[in-house]
């Protein structure tokens, strides 16, 4: 499947689970600050792409739970160097460029992008 | 022997409104299927529709939409809960699509087909269907009977509470540790409903 196909499959699964517009799917959209996710929607998603794609998802593999409660990866309201690296071990679809120069923990949902969800699936069709 | 009221109320720990009447085929994890009979006696169908004299529309009593997709949710959330023997807190958490077709009037009995389409620690994706027989619609012929026909859909989510830390940096909140979703209400429901499980 070319890039191109997974993110076609991709935009359509986003489309329908939050009921927003084609345009708006962008690589660079964030899930939850751009298309209005919700906490229950990062698991429609992950349902509707293991229905798109034929393969199962575990979960937190797409989107870690706990992202930024552990303590020790959080200090003053950020996420610690040492939490980002291990972060980015568990999530090698997800670009951190961004977020590294400022890592507040507010802004840990706008690393989920529909290009990070492209790269998620992209690594999983290859694996197979 | 009827026991004390603490075990034998239809309203436990919580207060539920029940919008399905019988549990008629249940298979775990997999589909559950409840009829309702819609009643003149609910009252809210005497508002629900009202004459409006001032436009000369007479009365128009017919099941709130709404309420039919309570059903649907009560019957999926029965499924879900039932699954894992109703250890976890299953609330509806988001309505995907719906389409309720066609109104239910007083005496016509509603099915409601509830099927996992796929489950996990986190929640559960429920796919709906509600049918409607209008038993003043039977065909005619001895022995004839009306036919359920299809009134439409609904795609469900159902969260597991306890297990739903969210995503993108967000955290769960704490709950109580009784299951304040499934009171006596449903357990009362699915022991009137017992042979039709497995």
């Amino acid at each position: 499947m070319t890039q191109d196909e997974i993110f076609s499959k991709v935009r359509a699964v986003i489309v329908d689970a939050l009921a927003v517009d084609e345009e708006e799917v962008t690589p660079t959209a964030s899930l939850v600050g751009d298309l209005g996710a919700e906490s229950i929607d990062f698991l429609d998603i992950q349902f509707k792409l293991e229905q798109a794609f034929g393969f199962k998802v575990p979960q937190g593999d797409l989107f870690p739970e706990n992202v930024a409660q552990d303590p020790k990866y959080v200090r003053e309201g950020k996420v610690t160097a040492e939490g980002i690296a291990a972060l980015k071990a568990r999530l090698p679809h997800v670009d951190f460029a961004k977020f590294e120069a400022n890592p507040a923990i507010n802004k840990v949902a706008d690393l989920f992008t529909v290009d990070a969800v492209v790269k998620y699936v992209a690594r999983r069709l290859a694996d197979k | 022997m009827v026991g004390g009221e603490e075990t034998r109320g239809l309203e436990g720990p919580t207060v539920r409104w029940m919008w399905i009447d019988r549990v008629v085929s249940l298979e775990r994890g997999r589909r559950l299927v409840a009829i309702k009979n819609v009643s003149l006696a609910e009252e809210h169908l005497h508002d629900h529709f009202a004459p409006d004299a001032a436009r000369a529309l007479p009365a128009l009593p017919v099941m709130p939409a709404s309420l039919i997709l309570e059903g649907l949710a009560q019957s999926g959330g029965l499924l879900v809960g039932h699954a894992e023997d109703f250890r976890y807190k299953v609330v509806l958490a988001k309505i995907g699509k719906a389409s309720i077709d066609r109104d239910a009037a007083p005496g016509c009995t509603l099915r409601y087909t509830a099927t996992i389409e796929r489950m996990d620690d986190q929640g559960a994706a429920v796919a709906c269907t509600v049918e409607i027989m209008d038993h003043a619609r039977a065909p005619s012929g001895p022995g004839a009977a009306a036919a359920f026909e299809p009134a439409g859909s609904a795609d469900l989510m159902f969260s597991h509470l306890d297990n739903n830390r969210g995503a993108g940096g967000t955290v769960g909140e704490d709950f109580p540790a009784h299951n304040f979703v499934f009171g006596e209400a449903f357990k009362t429901l699915l022991a009137a409903s017992a042979g039709t499980t497995r």
